[in-house]
């Protein structure tokens, strides 16, 4: 997780809010109204690009055999992970975010309204992404096999964001604030015990 | 010392005894701090070598201790090379350094001869006498045998011969079911 | 159970139950889908199409109930290591995508002349689509799993996540949009009329004794590939 490869997923982002006017037109009215919506599902897109890196090849190198031949427990190490991963990915994401807003037009109560749900949401999809890195972690399973995990277990996070967004609807920042908490809690138990079950081969 | 040959379960065996593996039947206690040597560097590739193995003296509980492993498997030179650089020989050096760092008195080592030059093997025999000197234990597993003939050795392949492998709580292996 | 854990004895059990299970899912699904054709009379605001109900009730029943029995076979296997949970977890992974599959296509079908379009963005059919997806991807991880391992626990991991998540995914998408008649059925009463709904128990049943027996299928499969991957094995390790 060194250098540019933190880095990449950022820019495929960014590449997303640059490609969009381009297939819709740069009409502003139809960029700012849809905008918002597409810069969640780019932000999606993009937390699929590092699970990869996150949890295979540190099993590879044997770093958590020698975690548990010192009895580190697995839920532990599972906790370092979503806090690191959230810093090396959902940071730059919110700092992203800013151009990609300009790129796409967005009023300022918007940005910041998408700001504040990426603050809720990260932390969630942060602890989904390690969930499905240490679950795949020994299967040669390709990028196709994370998204198909992925995707249908955030589909709350992605209704209750883009909802919050929008501000239709009552309450969206509570659902949204309260599914991410709801991945979190279960995310270090299900990554530990993805790592113990895959140690048995 | 248990020898055998390639896919006999040696390694498994040893996996086993770390407790990375539940056994199916029986029980197994630990009685002693363990650290284990395999094939696997374990050493994060950008650190320098010093950095790489002060991480895991630092979880032992033993600061500091890196500095001597390293000077007894002669890698004081290397000490700000990056892991990434090191060769084949150097990187097991580095893994029975960090062996050494852990001060633990169980140690075991899967093919802990493999890629070492004659004079480091020499080395990891010394190692391994004045760990046994103080009372620690060592197993090892080969496919070959360190030269090393005072020492315990078990084949797998004798015992397996005499102990009719079977898987104990499915019966995959049963050729007379009927689907 | 440990009498089970036997595939000899689940085997013979099997093989016994397999032709009386079909040939009961065939007969109670046939008396339900004619009577449900021929017998009852249309529904006076939906006319003819609501005859569809008696295939799509079913279908959607047997979605939801496939993933909670695949979850429930998993916790079991998950907690006592029980092998043949985890292989009837995996061999209900196929028939439950089927019968989401069936239920997305009869409600799509159902649609058409109810809301004048194939697919409508209505709150109980798009999580139904999520439950699919869920299906395909529970398939696809343990299928690359059982590359390596054919009794491995990880697949199980993921079903049980997804059944934590599944109500959570429900409500979101209810939430998002509600434009579907509201729940007609529950246990204690129900708004359709009694002389259209006889026939749906009935399909209820027969659906649910050709899912057993396309799982009981999947199971004798599964064995019989994990009995070649072992012999495989020892060959690989003489």
């Amino acid at each position: 997780m060194i250098g540019a490869a933190v880095f990449l997923p950022i820019l495929f982002f960014l590449l997303v809010a640059v490609l969009f006017p381009f297939a819709v037109g740069s009409d502003r009215m139809i960029l700012s109204r849809t905008g918002s919506g597409v810069l969640w599902v780019a932000a999606l897109l993009a937390s699929l690009l590092p699970i990869d890196r996150l949890v295979t090849p540190d099993i590879e190198n044997g770093f958590f055999d020698h975690y548990a031949a010192r009895n580190i427990s697995e839920e532990w190490i599972a906790v370092a992970r979503i806090i690191a991963h959230w810093l090396s990915f959902a940071v730059p994401l919110m700092v992203a975010l800013l151009p990609a807003s300009m790129l796409l037009s967005l009023d300022w109560s918007v940005f910041w309204k998408s700001e504040a749900g990426f603050l809720l949401a990260t932390p969630g999809l942060a602890a989904l992404g390690v969930m499905i890195a240490a679950l795949t972690a020994r299967v040669k399973a390709g990028s196709a096999l994370t998204a198909l995990l992925l995707l249908p277990l955030a589909v709350p996070l992605l209704i209750f964001g883009c909802g919050a967004v929008d501000g239709h609807q009552p309450g969206a920042f509570l659902l949204l604030a309260a599914s991410s908490l709801f991945l979190l809690a279960v995310a270090p138990f299900v990554i530990g015990a993805a790592l113990r079950v895959g140690q048995e081969g | 010392m248990i020898t055998g040959a390639n896919g006999i379960g040696k390694s498994s065996l040893l996996r086993l005894l770390a407790g990375f593996l539940k056994p199916f039947l029986g029980q197994i206690e630990r009685l002693g701090r363990l650290a284990f040597a395999d094939e696997a560097l374990a050493l994060d590739r950008h650190m320098s070598l010093q950095q790489a193995l002060a991480y895991w003296a630092a979880l032992d509980g033993f600061s500091g201790a890196e500095k001597d492993a390293m000077r007894i498997m002669a890698l004081d030179k290397l000490a700000e090379s990056p892991v990434r650089l090191l060769s084949t020989g150097q990187r097991k050096r580095a893994v029975l350094a960090r062996l050494l760092a852990s001060r633990a008195a169980i140690w075991l080592l899967d093919e802990p001869a493999n890629g070492l030059d004659k004079a480091s093997i020499m080395a990891l025999l010394r190692m391994i006498e004045k760990h046994r000197d103080k009372g620690g234990v060592v197993l090892a597993v080969s496919h070959q045998g360190l030269d090393m003939a005072d020492y315990a050795t078990l084949s797998l392949e004798d015992f397996r011969s005499k102990n009719n492998h079977q898987s104990v709580f499915f019966d995959f292996d049963d050729e007379s079911a009927a689907f | 159970m440990i009498r089970l854990a036997n595939p000899h004895y689940f085997l013979s059990l099997s093989r016994k139950l397999t032709p009386w299970l079909a040939i009961a899912g065939i007969l109670f699904s046939l008396s339900g889908i004619l009577g449900g054709l021929f017998l009852t009379p249309p529904d006076y605001l939906q006319g003819e199409t609501v005859r569809i109900l008696y295939i799509h009730v079913p279908t959607a029943w047997l979605a939801m109930g496939g993933w909670s029995s695949i979850a429930l076979a998993s916790l079991v296997q998950f907690i006592w290591r029980h092998p043949l949970a985890g292989i009837a977890a995996k061999a209900m992974a196929l028939p439950g995508a089927l019968f989401t599959g069936l239920c997305l296509l009869t409600g799509s079908i159902w649609g058409r002349p109810t809301w004048g379009t194939w697919w409508e963005w209505d709150g109980r059919l798009t999580s139904v689509l999520v439950l699919f997806f869920l299906y395909l991807g529970y398939i696809a991880l343990s299928r690359s799993v059982s590359n390596y391992s054919t009794t491995s626990r990880l697949p199980a991991l993921y079903a049980l996540l997804g059944a934590i998540n599944l109500p959570i995914i429900h409500y979101s998408v209810l939430w998002w949009r509600t434009l579907h008649q509201g729940q007609s059925i529950n246990l204690t009463h129900s708004s359709i009329d009694p002389s259209l709904l006889w026939p749906l128990p009935l399909t209820l049943i027969g659906f649910s004794c050709l899912f057993a027996v396309i799982t009981l299928f999947r199971m004798r499969y599964l064995l019989a590939h994990a009995q070649y991957e072992a012999r495989l094995r020892r060959m690989a390790a003489l």
